[in-house]
């Protein structure tokens, strides 16, 4: 942890800290009906993200997933912006035609989560494609889950991408479910990262309740990808604290399991802690941090609440142009 | 004018346009050495090398995933699928993807891409390798669907596809790659959604595209030294569809007969049906007559095959029929 500054540590418990609590209030507006349709919140996997987008540079790309809000918030996604597209108003990334699964940020160089599982593993190929074209150095980080790791797109995008050396990280978070089953009984060798040597491709495991494990794993191999060797698969071991979306009560997995997770392996509590104990922040410094970042979803509510719906005649005319 | 094959303008319009816009490029199976199953790339490999014409596994998710992923970072991906059967294994990338991504983010993203590909029967290669499957695009909002039928439309339609900002779905026919037609050495584009009358007539309106087009201007040649006239419409592209020039033509026949070499069940020839009544109906002195492909899978043996789509007296009787 030598090479990682103090400032950078305080950076990612800031972001681990935004995405909780912007996760935890998209819940609350799901409850109040104010948000609908799916919302799948990425609640107890979010050092998996920050590690990871910690170790890009603002040009690189990510593409994510059905559960992506916390990949877009460490890539530095607007709060304002975000919220009102699950308000489903016009000022949200999408104007209100996306929701929850489709928010994209071109100057982020965020691609877009998918609705798909595993839609987003061959658009790595495509990103990694140009970024090779293009030789400038750039990487693309594709999120995908356990889920996806059994889907065909998955063997299709690492071979492609192993074949053509492509700057792309893949990062697998096993979170143990994709929706109700359990990546042990639904992954054959029950070891996504050891499907890497089947691409003759790095594949290792990283703690995703780590964020600086996570930092230095991506670190890695960003690095390898930069320097023209192409794609490596990092399996980060992770852990979904709520059900796959706000009304699942999770009944699937065994008792005490997520309970024990919550305890032990919460990255932002053992983060915090963590800093605390090295001296890096104080816990008034955390509080503070955390004041500021509920006030920053205050405004993002707000702004939310008080954007106008997408006008039904804008959208009938574009749909009329695009006959 | 000089008379090239069909391939050949395909060729030319990539040449073109790989020229003009260095972010242009090919990918697909067995375009490299072999230079595309139809040779409509053949030498390329040689001229642009291999970042340029990138020759790939047979993964059609791959595939088409790389080509989103390069257009949504500022290239122009022209990618072959190499039967149009083949991309039912990419429906997901088509479908749920690119055609979908820039409306999911609220226009924040586009997919300037072509899908190029071949369909049809003829050639005793049986039901895999033979359908028509235009409808399935034609019926997904976000995709555009070009069918050229001559050398001359193939050129300056796929030049118009790769200047597109949009995906395009860009259906050639594998009877006709060897067929000359004339195209002239200076540049041009052909915009989309503007229908050519093949041969104007007065008696019946003859809308058909691809292959069947040239069945279509055979029987109307023949139908001619019967003292019969019919106007030939071709729509070249389907998506978007030159609706006022067919209804003018109706107006001006009064007659329709649709051609196509689809299954006739949920078939494009269908919904042209529905537009004319809804237009046009006014103007019909006859119920229009959709001359299509049997409800059934393409079958090995000749005679059956060719039993199963509309042959130029098919054509003929159906005219007759309506007069």
């Amino acid at each position: 942890m030598g090479k990682i500054s103090k400032e950078m540590q305080i950076e990612m418990l800031k972001k681990i800290t935004e995405i909780r609590r912007f996760e935890e209030r998209t819940v609350q507006y799901y409850q109040k009906s104010k948000i609908w349709g799916y919302l799948h919140p990425y609640i107890g996997e979010e050092a998996v993200a920050v590690g990871a987008c910690m170790a890009l540079k603002k040009e690189d790309y990510i593409i994510s997933t059905h559960r992506g809000h916390g990949h877009a918030i460490a890539k530095g996604a607007d709060f304002n912006k975000m919220m009102a597209e699950l308000f489903g108003k016009s000022t949200g990334y999408c104007k209100g035609r996306g929701g929850s699964m489709h928010i994209a940020d071109t100057e982020l160089g965020m691609l877009g989560a998918n609705g798909i599982v595993g839609g987003g593993l061959p658009i790595s190929v495509g990103a990694g494609l140009s970024c090779k074209m293009e030789k400038k150095g750039r990487v693309i980080i594709c999120f995908f889950g356990d889920g996806a790791a059994n889907n065909g797109v998955f063997h299709e995008a690492l071979n492609m991408s192993a074949v053509f050396k492509l700057p792309v990280i893949y990062i697998c978070e096993n979170n143990l479910y994709a929706i109700s089953m359990c990546a042990r009984e639904s992954v054959a060798g029950n070891d996504i990262a050891a499907r890497a040597k089947g691409y003759g491709i790095p594949g290792y495991k990283a703690d995703g309740s780590d964020v600086i494990a996570m930092y230095e794993a991506v670190e890695k191999a960003v690095d390898y990808a930069r320097k023209g060797n192409g794609p490596s698969l990092i399996e980060a071991e992770t852990y979904r604290f709520l059900g796959h979306h706000p009304n699942d009560p999770a009944l699937y997995r065994p008792k005490g399991e997520a309970e024990d997770e919550k305890k032990n392996r919460d990255c932002l509590k053992n983060f915090k802690e963590k800093l605390i104990e090295d001296k890096v922040i104080t816990e008034e410094q955390f509080s503070e941090m955390e004041k500021e970042i509920e006030k920053r979803i205050d405004a993002a509510v707000e702004f939310a609440e008080n954007s106008p719906e997408p006008e039904l005649d804008k959208f009938l005319e574009r749909v009329a142009i695009n006959q | 004018m000089r008379e090239i094959e069909y391939r050949e303008a395909i060729k030319e319009a990539c040449i073109e346009e790989m020229d003009r816009n260095p972010k242009v490029f090919l990918l697909g199976e067995d375009i490299g050495v072999y230079g595309g199953a139809f040779r409509a790339y053949k030498g390329l490999l040689e001229k642009y090398g291999p970042e340029r014409v990138v020759n790939t596994p047979i993964s059609e998710q791959a595939i088409l995933g790389g080509a989103i992923g390069a257009a949504l970072t500022g290239y122009r991906p022209v990618a072959e699928i190499m039967f149009v059967d083949f991309c039912t294994l990419a429906m997901d990338q088509i479908v749920n993807q690119a055609a979908k991504i820039n409306f999911m983010t609220g226009d924040a993203l586009h997919v300037p891409m072509v899908l190029r590909t071949q369909g049809g029967s003829g050639t005793g290669i049986a039901a895999q390798h033979s359908q028509s499957l235009e409808s399935w695009f034609y019926h997904i909002p976000g995709l555009k669907v070009v069918m050229p039928a001559t050398p001359y439309d193939v050129k300056g339609l796929l030049k118009t596809a790769i200047r597109d900002n949009d995906p395009v779905i860009f259906i050639e026919h594998k009877t006709i790659y060897l067929n000359k037609g004339p195209v002239p050495e200076e540049e041009y584009t052909i915009p989309f959604g503007v229908a050519d009358i093949k041969r104007e007539g007065s008696d019946v309106t003859i809308f058909a595209y691809s292959a069947m087009l040239l069945k279509a201007l055979a029987a109307a040649e023949e139908l001619a030294r019967e003292g019969i006239s019919c106007e030939v419409i071709d729509p070249r592209t389907l998506v978007p569809l030159d609706t006022d020039a067919l209804i003018n033509s109706v107006k001006k026949t009064n007659k329709l007969i649709v051609v196509s070499e689809a299954v006739e069940r949920g078939s494009v020839a269908s919904d042209i049906l529905a537009i004319v009544n809804d237009k046009a109906f006014d103007f019909l002195d006859a119920p229009v007559k959709r001359v299509c492909g049997l409800n059934s899978a393409i079958p090995y043996n000749s005679k059956l095959e060719k039993a199963c789509v509309p042959t130029k007296e098919n054509i003929m009787q159906a005219v007759k029929g309506m007069l």
